[in-house]
């Protein structure tokens, strides 16, 4: 009698992917796809220099070019107090700039016309006289003393420090090492690294004077985030304010932030009172937009000669760029890097941080991770990695000793977060086992024996996913909740909307999964629409894989209060009371009597056609979910690789994942979740940076220098699962979005390190380009990858 | 992206192309395969005034051996023709092996050998192996044609001796003295990525005897090297492994690499002195084969 709830695209179908049947066709709606009447084109000029003072912008050649509208400089947008605007970390940020430029690609002018070819020309013709300023592209020569005061706009700044701050306990802290057997340190650079959504940034403001009212076409994460910004910094009514992010060609992170040509096309609409259309080009993108990583990380283990860890002493010096405009929860300095060694058990743990300005592009993007969560866990597994060959053990058996055992939780960490489920050594034996851990130690000595090279690396981690609860996570003050609201048509069919925006995730597809195991509607008979900020609920958006937690979790608990109201319908219905009905997937029935029942399509129907009496007519309902706590999903990344010890040249040969997120809603799309983060985390461990030389010229601003990994190199992967629900999760289930990116990067590393053991060289930056494997092995020291680059001159 | 303003022109023969050329009076480039051009223009790194669009004229896409040995390419012959020619390794084994390492599938699908040398990059593949097999190009000008050889023809990074007016129609390579072997090595931080660095071997050889060699390296100068003292070096010998040790050095003298974001100086030197071992010690005979 029961509906087979796999059968209509419920919890746990591998569903195909309904976005894909638009996206496969060429039939997908991005910014650039919308085209408005009247519609104009606005092009940026960017610096070409990373520090100068404007002495002059002469635009008259450029007013001159037939077919020029408007050409907007840093002047003319500080005469409308628009030349800065607020970050999302409480800074200031340059729309258009207006004493000095401070980075490569830093927006200086922008010029609409008729067409987008006029547009360039005219950026072309726009004559900019620069006195070039030292430039500042690490931490250590912003910390330098005389070092050039980058942010001389802003009252009281003195130096080049963004912030200081600490979490944990040092006393406790300093008491373990000081009692420890042996103490092992790691120092390293986890580098620049940029997000590339495939589509770049871009917008269409669309301001009706007649309506007075705003509206944009905008590639955001985050829809009804840019709706309040806009409000502020625009000084515009919000209820007249309209943002619609249409189909997203990725986003990872990299359209979370407000960026100068959003704000200045909206200006442009309004000044012009046309439609004022602007696509970022790809160098555009990779030098002027939210980048990810670039992070100075050193630390120290304290550890009992057995192997048990008693602290752990973490500093971090991190480079923001220009502007600090980091996308993270506003209490959190430097995201949830604390979020470190949670999956072990660790007595006392201290964390220093201190940013930096830098002559580089600002805006810290969690680039597929959940706020400085990649740092945090690439970090915690190089140092396990090296404490466990410090104490001359085993690193599978390392972790697994000092793992928060199964019957622990819910267990605090050493900085204060509070994991609640898991099973950490059941996920590392069957990744020891599918990877043939024993038999590849053996390969492995027998290889050395004829000069050949080979490693075996571990990643094991569990990170926060799925901020907040409200309580600890906010951004600019917006707390962290998420929202759903779902229609139930007369025929049983429904629309879902939600405070999400997906971009790739697959939302139009596993929200009405969750709906269909809900209601027993089938996933089929539901539409799923997010983006549009007059009709979606308001929500913080889709990032730091907080989608499926909470927005997700809003979706199950709107599905229930839909049920709820249907039972009493189904009780009217049924002519009982509504104590004797219960209900199984899709239908509600007489306890005493199962075989009378109505179907929960039945109930819709009645909704609009036969309520009980006194009951509000429809049924469609809204819930706000506020998290009590982030989950925690779990992962174990195992690589093997062969180094080649001639050219450096490293090749893997297998790579394992077990990843437990808790229960699956659709297992397909998790695992391309998965497959899509081992493939960015493999290119940040083998090939992907953004350096920058002496000059500050930017090192990775096209795709013939920051490579993004193609099939044709990526290896393949092994996945497995295990199934921990979320306790706390109404429907059990944990993030996945980003663990992969998140856990990946140490595996690599790690094996290519574990195959060069016997030289004593602890660490090799990332990327682990050849000729620094190469250096590392012919010069038996450690390789940094700290800009700025190492050139001839 | 957004090109500048330029003029297009499809010609559908040789003589109409060089008199659009000679028109063109320096303003006028040839998009053969586009894949080097195009996203030069896109990023205005190249402003021609005038494309001249040459895939329109027939029978340019030949590649075939005449009857004495000697190898032609035409100008539109692209790289998967050649990637995908049967028994193109045991005739042309440093074309057949560097076909399939040229940029990416998709490239491969477009770009143009011909257009490839022309293009000078010193990171391009093509020149380097058309130095190893000491090839030419065959050039027609308002006057005629005439015949270059490669180690003239690149004449700096993106710079050749192709006057304005003239095209280039045609890539050969001579006929071997004897047998022919050869390979070719690069090392990519991933496909499709500009040569970190790259070599190409060439041998011609009577018994075990090596009575021609070419080398030419790739991605590690400011054009392509002809390493020919290093080539040189070889003839006479039987390619033992201190004559190929000492090739393998004085290629890597020859090599003038700047350090960059893919590799050091010095690192790339290494990698030419390897993969000339490496190309060499894959062409010894075994002792039965010399006999």
């Amino acid at each position: 009698m029961s509906i087979d709830e796999i059968k209509i695209g419920g919890l746990g179908a591998s569903r195909r992917r309904v976005e894909d049947n638009r996206f496969i066709r060429g039939a997908g709606n991005y910014v650039d796809d919308i085209t408005l009447p009247g519609m104009l084109h606005m092009e940026i000029l960017r610096s070409p220099l990373a520090h100068a003072r404007i002495k002059s912008i002469d635009v008259s050649a450029a007013w001159a070019v037939p077919g020029v509208r408007l050409v907007l400089t840093g002047e003319m947008m500080a005469s409308r107090n628009l030349a800065w605007m607020p970050t999302l970390s409480y800074d200031t940020q340059a729309v258009l700039a207006t004493d000095k430029v401070r980075f490569q690609g830093q927006e200086v002018a922008c010029v609409v016309a008729d067409d987008p070819y006029i547009a360039k020309d005219a950026c072309e013709a726009i004559v900019v006289d620069y006195e070039p300023l030292p430039p500042i592209v690490n931490p250590t020569q912003a910390m330098a003393s005389g070092a050039p005061v980058i942010r001389d706009d802003k009252v009281n700044q003195q130096d080049n420090v963004v912030f200081d701050w600490d979490v944990g306990d040092k006393d406790g802290t300093d008491r373990a090492f000081a009692e420890a057997d042996v103490v092992s340190e790691i120092e390293l650079h986890y580098p620049r690294s940029h997000p590339s959504p495939i589509e770049t940034c871009g917008s269409i403001a669309d301001f009706d004077r007649s309506t007075s009212k705003l509206t944009v076409y905008m590639t955001t994460q985050a829809p009804h985030i840019i709706r309040a910004a806009v409000a502020i910094v625009a000084e515009l009514p919000e209820h007249m304010i309209r943002i619609v992010s249409p189909d997203l060609g990725g986003g990872f992170g990299n359209k979370v932030p407000v960026y100068p040509g959003y704000v200045a096309s909206i200006l442009a609409s309004i000044l012009l009172e046309r439609p004022v259309k602007w696509i970022e080009d790809k160098s555009g993108n990779l030098i002027s937009t939210g980048f990810g990583r670039d992070v100075y990380l050193r630390g120290q283990m304290a550890m009992r000669q057995d192997g048990r860890i008693l602290g752990v002493r973490m500093h971090t010096d991190s480079d923001h760029g220009a502007f600090f405009s980091d996308a993270q929860p506003s209490k959190f300095k430097i995201g949830l890097m604390h979020s470190a060694f949670a999956c072990y058990d660790i007595p006392t743990a201290h964390l220093t941080s201190r940013g930096y300005y830098t002559n580089k592009a600002p805006g810290g993007v969690a680039y597929r991770c959940s706020f400085r969560v990649t740092e945090a866990m690439f970090f915690q597994e190089r140092m396990v990695q090296a404490a466990a060959d410090d104490l001359g053990m085993d690193q599978a058996e390392f972790r697994r000793m000092n793992f928060v055992q199964d019957d622990d939780f819910p267990h605090r960490t050493a900085f204060g977060f509070l994991t609640d489920s898991g099973q950490y050594a059941k996920c590392l034996d069957i990744g020891l086992k599918a990877v043939g851990y024993d038999d590849f130690l053996k390969q492995k000595e027998e290889a050395k024996k004829r000069g050949r090279l080979l490693g075996i690396g571990i990643s094991t981690m569990t990170e926060p996913l799925g901020a907040g609860n409200s309580r600890e996570y906010d951004i600019l003050g917006i707390k962290m909740f998420d929202s759903a609201e779902l229609r139930v048509h007369m025929t049983g069919k429904a629309i879902l909307r939600t405070g999400a925006k997906t971009q790739g995730q697959g939302h139009e597809t596993t929200w009405a999964q969750i709906v269909a195991h809900e209601l027993g509607i089938p996933a089929e008979d539901i539409v799923v629409e997010e983006g549009d900020t007059d009709t979606a609920p308001f929500g913080m958006g889709t990032y730091a894989s907080r989608s499926t937690p909470v927005a997700g979790a809003a979706v199950a608990m709107v599905s229930r209060k839909i049920r709820a109201k249907a039972r009493k319908i189904a009780a009217h219905l049924l002519e009982v009371s509504e104590e004797d009905v219960d209900w199984e997937l899709g239908r509600f029935f007489v306890r005493s009597a199962p075989d009378l029942g109505v179907t929960i399509q039945e109930c819709a129907n009645a909704a609009y056609s036969n309520m009980p009496d006194g009951m509000e007519p429809g049924l469609e309902n809204n819930a706000y979910y506020d998290p009590p706590n982030l989950t925690w999903p779990f992962a174990c990344y195992i690589a093997t690789v062969e180094v080649d010890p001639l050219t450096g040249v490293w090749d893997v040969l297998n790579m394992v994942a077990v990843d437990d997120c808790g229960v699956r809603i659709n297992p397909m799309i998790v695992e391309g979740q998965i497959m899509g983060g081992l493939t960015e985390a493999y290119a940040m461990a083998s090939m992907q940076f953004i350096t920058f030389d002496n000059e500050g010229n930017c090192i990775g601003s096209n795709y013939m220098d920051y490579l993004l990994p193609t099939a044709w190199e990526t290896p393949g992967f092994e996945l497995h699962e295990v199934v921990t629900p979320c306790p706390h999760h109404p429907i059990g289930a944990k993030g996945i979005g980003e663990c992969a990116t998140v856990g990946g990067p140490a595996a690599f590393v790690n094996a290519v390190m574990d195959a060069l053991k016997d030289t004593g060289v602890r660490n090799i930056d990332m990327p682990l380009l050849p000729d620094r494997v190469h250096e590392a092995l012919t010069e038996q020291h450690d390789v940094s990858g700290a800009p700025p680059l190492r050139t001839d001159s | 992206m957004y090109p500048s303003r330029f003029s297009y022109e499809a010609p559908t023969s040789i003589d109409e192309a060089v008199e659009l050329l000679r028109l063109g009076a320096g303003e006028a480039k040839v998009l053969a395969g586009g894949q080097s051009l195009l996203p030069m223009m896109k990023l205005r790194f190249a402003s021609p005034g005038t494309l001249i669009d040459i895939n329109n004229i027939p029978d340019l896409a030949y590649h075939r051996a005449d009857a004495d040995g000697t190898y032609r390419i035409g100008a539109l012959c692209r790289h998967a023709h050649l990637e995908k020619a049967n028994g193109l390794a045991e005739i042309q084994p440093t074309i057949a092996a560097a076909a399939p390492l040229v940029a990416d599938p998709i490239v491969r699908t477009r770009g143009t050998f011909v257009g490839s040398v022309c293009h000078a990059d010193p990171q391009g593949d093509w020149a380097s192996v058309m130095i190893a097999l000491g090839g030419s190009v065959v050039a027609q000008g308002p006057d005629g044609s005439r015949s270059i050889p490669v180690s003239d023809f690149v004449s700096g990074p993106f710079q050749t001796v192709l006057g304005f007016d003239e095209l280039a129609i045609e890539a050969v390579v001579p006929a071997p003295v004897g047998d022919r072997a050869g390979g070719y090595l690069k090392l990519e931080r991933r496909v499709g990525d500009f040569a970190t660095a790259g070599v190409a071997v060439s041998i011609e050889r009577s018994g075990s005897s090596v009575a021609r060699a070419g080398i030419g390296l790739t991605g590690v100068g400011s054009s392509t090297i002809d390493a020919s003292d290093a080539a040189a070096s070889l003839v006479g010998g039987n390619l033992t492994d201190d004559e190929i040790a000492r090739a393998a050095e004085l290629a890597a003298s020859a090599s003038r690499p700047r350090s960059d974001h893919r590799g050091s100086a010095d690192y790339k030197r290494h990698i030419v002195a390897t993969f000339v071992t490496r190309l060499l010690s894959n062409l010894q005979l075994t002792n039965q084969e010399a006999a």
